[in-house]
């Protein structure tokens, strides 16, 4: 309720902060501006020319169209549009992004009244009803909504995409987050006239979280080693109910017909699946379990990766790193020291990404919560400090992503024919004073309002 | 093929150490009685025991005169180095396992090296009629997940009667117990309805049992059928029965260890060791007919209800009795000091020195069908070995350095000589914390963190 007043108070001034240029015409060159392209090398000079939300032509011999809107680039650098690769963007009732889905010690109980049965669509985003009992067993499918698309839920007055781009990002992959097999992601553009419209690639991967129950007779799964035997079972009757419908298909007569099952469904048509793990132990702890599935796997948090590089590296594992880094709480006992370990993690883990760049570990970012610009950058920068170089902090927000979820071959880098998605700014990405000048979601421009709106992820919290 | 590279690099380790000699010490065999001598170590594995051994050019001399030599402590019982313990929800929780949770940086394990134990069960919790799948580590601290395991043990299931499976828990897990709807209340709350809970999932599993033979065989025939689903919960019980997962069973009463044991014989199945087993004096002479393990503690009664009528003389009733003792601790801080709770065993019951220590070593390896790799000072079996200062059974004693699969895993002089250097690396980085936190205040107000 409280957050519904907050809401309301901020609509009536919001609704006046940069918002998209009534018109953009439909062809447009940005001339003379530095461009890195991410894909190739930087050009120091050079034109981007955008045709009907595509990228026409890039390089330092482009001349701009006759009929295309100039922008003078002068100063200016031209990046491909940053993209959050884990995200509830566009998805206003999905819980927010900080919740530890893993946590430190293992297992974080959800609700404290679980219950097992998804909520029916419509409501999307709560996932229990308070009266259902517990669940008995994996065959209750409890927190399981693996079929809820991402992309079916989007809503594209979401006010968080406002400033989302005004923080440079015209990209992200989001996903329904409640649940263990909380559903399958989308990799969307930030803005769009209809929700469909703002769809790159649906589904993305299914969003696993190690979330349970409660304990005695609060429905199963109560525990980690709950979770991990539920998902098991779950892969395990997902194989099953494939080839059942296979056998039944080929020979129906004689035979029994198996149960349509809509969280199966889910699970065998994820491309992916992303699980969580923050330590070494539970990276190689995911990885081997990611292993005997079968599963294709991006682990996601990742804090305490520069231990677990090598480990990474072996198994060829794509990572999402939070770059919401580990700090003291603001309201921990100022008397009590903590251990050596968590000292160690808060003082390391911004140098997670460089350990994975040279060990040519594939990785993203995603910002955990983060929202605004400036602190997005000074995370960027902790990173960039540990030793991180700028390019590889750059592609971490870019083609990163779209390689992990599959659509490097239309976002991620300025390349002729792909997605215009751009930002312009006025110097290099993640430096204090760089500003996001303007902002192109397949094509279409934006202006960031000068003052930067106040942190909206406030409103889901 | 990098899974498999991975998987090899591991023991690799092992087989690349230099062979190891411990010298002079009193070598307590256990199964072989203790003199002067010297124990050589290749491969990881004990390859010779005597009064003298031959030194190997290249070798690791350990000088331990003055000391003592035993076997590694095995603990049958413990929950240490797991991120969960407990699948409550459920009265019959197979399905989950304790390997799926092992944390290889538990700190516990360190503890456990520091008092002598080379080897655990780390067993599922109590919670339940039938519990979790168990996990046999080794102390290998510094190793992953992967390098703790207890290679080739037999795999094991925990089962549990009394007083912690028949609590039905809060509705919801929230809240009075009266709040809630019968519903949400767990099944059983009795002692009766733990045992129609186990008889009624071992029937499930005969069922299920039955239908994969059938499948086997009208695919043996050519038949082109469904196989049945798979089921987690339903194949460590099947496993139970046909005799390949080993059934620790905690209980307390004599009544319901009779009960148990009646059910396994009925079903067709063993108890492989009752765990706690309080009142196992009692009824000591049926537990050696069913040829169940004991495995108990030394001198803790009364902690609740159904400890009540436990005495100190438990352990060595049952071992008189024919009944394979042994002494575990149930928890990571009586797990660094298991050898003065064997010698306790001395004072109540009258065990001799050697009886008591293998109700920690030898006996703990038999109850986890690994007497053949620890337990023991023999030739042949895993070098596992601690060295105390004083004897072992002395409540004087300390851990000078424990051995496993002959590398060093714990010295106490090194530990000691440590603390230093890891109390300046903390304090470095408080103060560079610090200095942050006051550089970002000067920088002007934030936002708190969420």
């Amino acid at each position: 309720m409280k957050n519904r007043l907050f809401v309301l108070c901020l609509t009536g001034w919001l609704s006046l902060a940069g918002r998209a240029l009534a018109e953009t015409p439909p062809v447009v060159a940005i001339k003379n501006a530095r461009i890195v392209t991410v894909s190739g090398p930087v050009i120091a000079k050079g034109t981007v020319v955008i045709r009907n939300g595509l990228i026409e032509a890039v390089g330092d011999s482009v001349q701009e169209p006759a009929d295309a809107w100039v922008i003078n680039g002068e100063g200016l650098t031209v990046y491909p549009g940053l993209i959050d690769a884990l995200s509830t963007w566009g998805l206003p009732g999905a819980q927010s992004q900080t919740a530890s889905p893993s946590g430190r010690r293992g297992f974080v109980p959800e609700d404290p009244a679980p219950a097992p049965t998804p909520a029916p669509p419509g409501r999307p985003t709560t996932l229990t009803t308070p009266s259902a009992p517990p669940a008995r067993g994996p065959e209750d499918r409890p927190y399981n909504t693996s079929f809820l698309l991402a992309a079916d839920q989007l809503d594209p007055a979401d006010r968080r995409l406002e400033s989302a781009r005004g923080a440079g990002f015209t990209g992200a992959v989001c996903f329904p987050n409640r649940g263990i097999f909380a559903g399958q992601g989308a990799v969307i553009n930030l803005a769009g006239q209809r929700a469909g419209s703002m769809v790159v690639q649906s589904p993305a991967g299914l969003y696993l979280t190690l979330r349970g129950g409660g304990s005695f007779g609060g429905g199963f799964p109560g525990s980690l080693m709950g979770v991990i035997a539920y998902i098991r079972q779950i892969y395990l009757d997902a194989d099953h109910y494939q080839k059942a419908k296979e056998l039944y298909a080929a020979s129906p007569l004689g035979n029994k017909r198996p149960d349509y099952d809509k969280t199966l469904e889910g699970v065998l048509a994820a491309p992916r699946v992303l699980m969580p793990a923050q330590d070494p132990k539970e990276i190689a702890r995911m990885l081997r379990f990611a292993g005997e599935l079968k599963l294709k796997a991006v682990l996601y948090g990742v804090h305490e990766g520069y231990r677990a590089a090598d480990i990474l590296s072996k198994y060829d594992a794509a990572v999402l790193v939070n770059l919401r880094w580990p700090e003291k709480s603001r309201d921990a006992d100022p008397e009590a020291e903590d251990s050596f370990r968590m000292l160690e993690l808060r003082d390391k883990a911004p140098s997670t990404p460089a350990a994975l760049a040279k060990a040519g570990v594939k990785f993203a970012f995603y910002l955990g919560g983060l929202d605004r610009s400036s602190d997005i950058a000074r995370s960027v920068r902790r990173s960039l400090d540990a030793g991180l170089p700028q390019a590889a902090a750059v592609r971490a927000l870019t083609l990163g992503p779209a390689e992990i979820f599959g659509v490097a071959d239309r976002l991620g880098s300025i390349e002729k024919g792909k997605i215009a998605n751009l930002i312009v700014t006025s110097g290099e990405l993640f430096q204090e004073k760089t500003e996001v000048k303007y902002v192109f979601v397949d094509g279409v421009k934006f202006e960031p309002s000068p003052e930067a709106p106040p942190a909206l992820t406030e409103v889901s919290r | 093929m990098k899974l498999l590279c991975f998987i090899l690099a591991v023991p690799a380790v092992v087989w690349a150490a230099p062979p190891v000699v411990v010298q002079n010490a009193t070598v307590i065999t256990v199964t072989r009685g203790a003199f002067k001598g010297s124990i050589l170590v290749k491969d990881g594995k004990i390859a010779e025991v005597g009064e003298k051994v031959l030194v190997p050019p290249g070798a690791q001399v350990i000088d331990a005169g003055g000391q003592y030599v035993m076997p590694g402590i095995i603990d049958a019982h413990s929950h240490i180095a797991a991120d969960s313990i407990n699948e409550g929800s459920v009265s019959v929780s197979s399905m989950v396992g304790i390997e799926d949770v092992l944390d290889p940086e538990d700190v516990g394990i360190y503890r456990a090296l520091a008092g002598g134990v080379t080897t655990a069960n780390i067993l599922h919790g109590s919670a339940n009629s039938i519990g979790g799948k168990c996990q046999v580590i080794k102390m290998r601290w510094g190793q992953d997940a992967e390098g703790i395991l207890f290679e080739g043990a037999k795999p094991g299931i925990k089962f549990a009667l009394g007083e912690n499976p028949k609590r039905q828990g809060m509705p919801s897990g929230v809240g009075r117990r009266s709040q809630g709807t019968p519903d949400n209340l767990r099944y059983p709350g009795t002692r009766m309805g733990v045992e129609d809970v186990i008889r009624q999932a071992f029937n499930e599993a005969k069922q299920y049992q039955q239908a994969w033979k059938e499948y086997r065989e009208k695919s043996a025939r050519g038949e082109k059928v469904i196989p049945p689903p798979r089921d987690l919960k339903l194949e460590p019980l099947v496993e139970a029965l046909e005799g390949k997962r080993l059934v620790h069973a905690h209980c307390y009463r004599a009544d319901e260890i009779l009960m148990l044991l009646r059910v396994a014989d009925e079903f067709g199945f063993k108890i492989k060791t009752l765990q706690h087993v309080l009142e196992g004096y009692k009824v000591a002479k049926e537990i050696a007919a069913h040829g169940a393990g004991a495995s108990t503690f030394s001198d803790w009664w009364a902690y609740k209800v159904e400890a009540y009528d436990a005495i100190p003389y438990n352990a060595a009733i049952m071992l008189k009795k024919g009944v394979l003792v042994s002494l575990n601790s149930d928890s990571g801080e009586l797990m660094r000091r298991l050898n003065t709770e064997a010698a306790k065993t001395m004072k109540y019951g009258g065990l001799t020195e050697n009886e008591a220590l293998s109700l920690i070593t030898i006996n703990p390896a038999r109850q986890l069908d690994l007497d053949n790799r620890i337990g023991s000072i023999e030739t042949g079996k895993d070098a596992d070995l601690v060295i105390y200062d004083k004897h072992p059974l002395s409540s004087y004693a300390k851990v000078l350095k424990v051995l496993i699969d002959g590398q060093v895993y714990f010295d106490r002089d090194k530990d000691l000589s440590e603390r230093d250097k890891r109390r300046l690396e903390k304090n470095r980085l408080l103060e560079k914390e610090k200095q942050q936190q006051q550089q970002q205040k000067k920088q002007g107000p934030r936002r708190p963190a969420a």
